[in-house]
């Protein structure tokens, strides 16, 4: 699995992070997503399936193929 | 409980797309497909207001899927045809074409519609903002206006009259409180967000409502307010919340009351769910019935429909939460303030224009604020968990 964000589309509402705190971070300062792991672990995929589902701005992008 | 072979989702949102993606995601093979009244494919509606009105973002950019997500998806989407009917006991549904469609799970995600003055009916230069083609026509008229006027102060209508005012025009904002969104906010954010707006040159009017829309040759030329102010405008935006839609569930026997009433697990009677704006159903945590009109719980109630559906479902007892951006700043709102909660800043300072301010109520710690601080805000909300989570004393819907 490939992790890609959009920055410039997020909208700092965090829940990526509550769901995968492994995987996702924001900036002190403005909040945008960091992204920790851009290919995580198996055992952390279903948080990350998740985090992509309700991210409230559409932002996150998985390649399953890579 | 038997198993699901097939699952119809009614609305083609953010609630219902995210539920259909759930249950994909959580293996299910069967048939799925989706009703939307509106002929797009799945958008999102928060940047309406903001990217998409100022024109920031082409409209496209608004759509939730790529066509491609859309079609892993491996699901029917019927658009452009708005269901009509229930028949609950066969869950079959008709929609306007004259189509029934039936399934052995359904998903009522309807969503809400804008509510209007009566007087606006017909009247040019008047808008709501809702969907998609409300961003667009009310895009068009803002281009060639000069002086608009907002009403209503809550969180779209915040936002309109920001985004308005970033697009150069002489705005003003008239609402019912003394400062917008101090419902949602309590008085002292609020307060700071009356001056934002100042501040940006937005005119407020606070403590008032519309008493009559003045029109000439059939577009409307102003307001007058309850208090005999007049206000010259070449377009009035009206933001003065939403009707759950329930219309065409009327005659489904479905409970219906301000949305449409469910358990504690979004179940509003066997075999049919309600997700999104127009579900209200049991928060276990706070004891009583909830309907959020807001875009993060479409998704993670559509989460707990999807488990629910097949088999795995658990009591729906999110913390609330909403965003909204308005100007320069990113105001994260986390669980709903009563209005007795005290406020404190519990983080950064005012003056810096960057603080956590966190809400108490009687029972503890019930609301978290972010104010440019929203990974901050973020790691207060711990602080109010237990106070939507911890089950309290079952009601009876």
């Amino acid at each position: 699995m490939k992790i890609t964000v959009e920055e410039d589309k997020c909208c700092g509402a965090g829940q990526c992070v509550l769901i995968a705190p492994e995987v996702f971070d924001q900036r002190d300062d403005d909040g945008i997503v960091i992204l920790l792991d851009a290919t995580p672990a198996e055992d952390q995929y279903e948080q990350v399936l998740e985090a992509a589902a309700v991210c409230p701005a559409a932002c996150i992008h998985l390649d399953d193929k890579a | 409980m038997t198993s699901v072979q097939s699952v119809l989702v009614v609305g083609a949102s953010a609630a219902g797309l995210t539920t259909a993606e759930a249950l994909r995601r959580k293996g299910f093979t069967g048939s799925l497909s989706l009703l939307g009244s509106e002929s797009e494919l799945p958008y999102d509606r928060p940047p309406l207001s903001k990217q998409v009105l100022s024109g920031a973002w082409e409209p496209e950019r608004a759509q939730l899927r790529s066509a491609e997500a859309l079609a892993a998806l491996d699901a029917e989407f019927v658009l452009g045809d708005p269901a009509v009917g229930l028949d609950a006991d066969n869950r079959k549904i008709t929609t306007a074409s004259g189509r029934t469609l039936t399934a052995d799970a359904v998903v009522i995600a309807t969503g809400a519609t804008a509510r209007t003055l009566p007087e606006q009916r017909g009247v040019r230069g008047t808008h709501v903002l809702r969907k998609l083609e409300d961003a667009a026509a009310l895009r068009a008229g803002l281009l060639s206006a000069r002086r608009v006027v907002v009403v209503g102060d809550g969180v779209l209508g915040a936002e309109t009259a920001a985004t308005a005012r970033q697009m150069g025009l002489d705005v003003t904002l008239v609402g019912p409180q003394e400062a917008p969104m101090t419902g949602q906010l309590g008085a002292l954010v609020a307060g700071h967000l009356a001056d934002l707006h100042r501040r940006n040159g937005v005119k407020l009017r606070g403590g008032v409502l519309p008493d009559a829309l003045h029109t000439e040759d059939g577009a409307v030329s102003g307001l007058r307010l309850s208090d005999g102010t007049e206000l010259e405008a070449d377009v009035v935006v009206t933001a003065v919340g939403c009707t759950p839609a329930t219309d065409w569930l009327e005659s489904s026997g479905l409970n219906l009351d301000n949305g449409v009433v469910c358990d504690a697990y979004c179940r509003a009677a066997p075999g049919i769910w309600a997700v999104g704006d127009v579900a209200r159903w049991h928060h276990q945590g706070l004891g009583r019935l909830v309907r959020l009109e807001n875009r993060t719980n479409a998704a993670e109630q559509g989460l707990a429909v999807a488990a629910d559906i097949l088999g795995d479902g658990k009591p729906y007892v999110p913390v609330p939460y909403f965003w909204t951006d308005q100007f320069d700043v990113k105001l994260q709102v986390y669980g709903i303030a009563s209005a007795v909660a005290r406020a404190e800043v519990v983080e950064g300072d005012p003056v810096e224009g960057r603080f956590v301010v966190s809400m108490t109520g009687p029972q503890g710690p019930e609301c978290v604020l972010g104010w440019n601080m929203p990974k901050q805000a973020r790691l207060q909300r711990a602080a109010v968990v237990d106070h939507y989570t911890r089950p309290r004393q079952p009601v009876t819907p």
